[in-house]
């Protein structure tokens, strides 16, 4: 199918900024996520704001058993499979409570891999496909507020290269978006450094730039690549008693 | 987390606690909806805020009738993005693009065409409201519509106003054959208006700091969607085109003796001797027509970082005359003149607790002075002895007193809010400040 795309995580605020996007140029519009009645709402306002054609269909990551007949249920599976699903969690609960962690872990990582395994597969047969992904500067260098959500994303991004060295000659092509801070729903509430802080349009824009140009890893502001570089520079007999 | 919130006068600031609403159920500590905080004043300010600017889907259009339904944070700018290009326009605009669908109803705004289209509410068919005690209803000119009445301009203390209905209206263009003729005087302005009641957009920009024989020198505009056959062949390659030319930005704050006394005087000069000729004739995009100030981003920082007021009332249409005389007068020995000064003449107007009524309306604006709010309670006097009252949504120090003399029904609309609003669960600091709810 030419010029569709499909957005997992179809409802967060970057995912939105980014169908918005796609349909301004034309794209139709396959949306998937957790909530079909938020997802109905919004493929009716693109439709009505595009005149592009956008479907939705309700997949929670968590549930992998359900991905593969999910994707096989699809008329015809999109050349560009972005994912935006996330969850940020309670870190303080997750350190005592395995199921608040456990939703971490699979949100964030294994339900996303389940999902993107079996696009990737079906990219990798048909020899073209184009696969960008949300992970975050968390998963670059564990902390202890947030190591939890932080060790899922480190998972995600090793992932998402992997997969990139296993398809790169297969004319599939992986971005690994690995913003720093986003003002979003999952961050409201708090206190976010204004300069180091992207807006959602920002980061639609950035990724689909970085899909069209074939980018491979892009961090949106470009101060974050440096931060992060420090962050893994410093020892690690110096981090583990730093306060982050 | 508690953040500094001002509206677009930046005056007054409060610390509010502001959070996102995108139609969830809202829990029961008291709160305000705020859109894009375009109001110049209190009108949006509570301790606890919830912004609807993320609750700003579209969720249906009929193309047959043009009737379009949508949650209430959507701005108009956005309206206009996806719909102009379809040849539909909006029914009518205030002098800005950059406010909510919620924020145009809850101040029932007008634009230059009340006098044949009134305010934004005589659109709307219905609305979704969510009271101030979580019971969410559908409310219309005939459904609960008492609650609707005291919605439209009731300043968001009716409840949160979820999705909004009503109808764009058809355009050919996205042009406005527009035309401008300048007065010398306030006697002459006035007979413009009366001469040109049938021009479906109409307002002036006049000068209130010229004295003598010039007293109230103005530029009359007037305006109409152009047809296309009206339009030029370069106009007619693409005339339903949405954008217009680019948008600057007034990066910081302006020292305040920016705008003294004498700039204004110079810029009045300039504005009315740019147009050479006595009239003017031109067909331009709708955007310098409806949204002159919204090229300039963050325009409400030229009055620098102690903000301005703004200051617009309505006279009836008997006293509006001698009224307007009597206002500038005094405008003139204070030295104060507003550099955008902009009079208006209303058609009739129905309403419970909106703004409008028929006669003639003066906006001005003020920057923040000692002694400025001294003097606006002298103007209020002056407005309020002549029938006249004070728009809301513009207002950040009137006192309760002059609001509830000068607002003919406020019983009635203080009567249904006790009902739906009894605790009250819904309030704002300017409806504490006019005493609408008990502070």
């Amino acid at each position: 199918m030419n010029n569709s795309i499909l957005i997992i995580g179809a409802t967060s605020d970057v995912a939105r900024s980014c169908a918005y996007i796609y349909a301004q140029k034309q794209y139709n519009l396959v949306l998937a996520g957790r909530t079909p009645d938020e997802l109905q709402v919004l493929a009716k306002d693109i439709t009505i704001r595009y005149d592009v054609s956008c479907s939705y269909f309700k997949v929670d990551l968590m549930d992998t058993s359900t991905h593969a007949e999910a994707i096989n249920s699809l008329s015809e599976i999109p050349d560009i499979t972005l994912c935006f699903a996330g969850y940020l969690g309670n870190h303080e609960l997750a350190i005592n409570d395995w199921q608040e962690a456990e939703r971490i872990i699979q949100t964030n990582y294994s339900g996303v891999v389940s999902f993107i395994n079996l696009i990737a597969n079906h990219y990798e047969a048909q020899g073209q496909g184009s696969i960008a992904v949300l992970s975050s500067v968390a998963g670059e260098r564990g902390r202890q507020s947030n190591y939890l959500y932080g060790s899922a994303k480190a998972g995600l991004t090793a992932y998402l290269s992997g997969l990139r060295n296993r398809l790169a000659s297969r004319g599939v092509h992986v971005v690994s978006v690995i913003p720093g801070f986003i003002d979003t729903r999952m961050t409201e509430g708090l206190d976010l450094p204004k300069p180091l802080t992207a807006s959602p349009q920002q980061v639609a824009n950035a990724v689909f730039k970085a899909v069209k140009k074939k980018k491979n890893i892009i961090y949106v502001l470009w101060m974050w690549r440096f931060i992060m570089l420090i962050i893994k520079l410093i020892p690690e007999s110096i981090f583990k008693r730093m306060k982050l | 987390m508690k953040t500094t919130v001002a509206n677009w006068s930046n005056y007054p600031s409060k610390e509010s606690e502001l959070t996102y609403w995108r139609g969830e159920s809202i829990d029961d500590t008291p709160w305000i909806a705020r859109g894009m905080g375009r109001c110049y004043g209190d009108a949006s300010l509570s301790d606890h805020i919830l912004s609807t600017i993320k609750h700003n889907h579209i969720l249906d259009f009929n193309p047959e009738i043009g009737e379009i339904c949508c949650q209430s944070g959507i701005t108009l700018n956005d309206l206009l993005e996806v719909f102009v290009h379809k040849g539909w326009f909006l029914p009518v605009t205030p002098g800005t693009k950059f406010i909510t669908v919620g924020g145009a109803l809850a101040s029932d705004v007008h634009g230059k065409n009340h006098h044949v289209a009134g305010c934004f509410g005589d659109h709307v068919s219905h609305c979704s409201l969510i009271l101030p005690n979580g019971q969410r209803i559908d409310c219309s000119p005939t459904k609960n519509s008492e609650i609707f009445h005291a919605t439209r301009g009731g300043m968001g203390l009716t409840g949160m106003i979820d999705t909004v209905t009503f109808r764009l209206k058809k355009i050919e263009s996205s042009y406005i054959k527009q035309r401008q003729i300048k007065a010398k005087n306030l006697g002459e302005v006035l007979e413009l208006f009366n001469e040109y009641q049938s021009h479906t957009y109409s307002m002036a920009w006049i000068d209130c700091l010229k004295g003598g024989k010039n007293f109230g020198r103005s530029i009359m505009m007037m305006g109409e969607h152009a047809p296309l056959n009206e339009l030029t062949d370069q106009q007619r390659k693409n005339p339903l085109c949405g954008k217009s030319g680019l948008n600057i930005n007034m990066p910081i704050n302006l020292p305040s003796f920016v705008l003294s006394n004498f700039s204004v005087r110079a810029f009045n000069f300039l504005y009315y001797n740019k147009n050479f000729k006595k009239e003017i004739e031109n067909t331009i995009h709708y955007d310098p027509f409806f949204y002159p100030l919204d090229s300039i981003l963050h325009w409400n920082r030229m009055y620098g970082k102690k903000g301005f007021v703004q200051y617009q009332f309505v006279l009836p249409l008997n006293s509006s005359e001698a009224g307007l005389r009597k206002v500038m007068n005094r405008i003139q020995q204070k030295g104060w003149g507003s550099f955008l000064t902009v009079l208006k003449l209303f058609g009739k107007q129905d309403s419970l607790i909106s703004f409008p009524m028929e006669g003639y309306t003066l906006a001005l604006d003020f920057p923040m002075t000692k002694g400025l709010f001294t003097f606006l309670d002298e103007l209020d006097q002056l407005v309020l002895e002549l029938g006249g009252r004070v728009y809301l949504s513009k207002d950040a120090r009137m006192k309760a007193e002059t609001f509830r003399k000068s607002y003919p029904n406020i019983q009635e609309f203080l009567s249904i809010l006790k009902k739906i609003n009894p605790n009250p669960s819904v309030q704002s600091d300017l409806a504490k400040r006019l005493s609408i709810i008990a502070s």
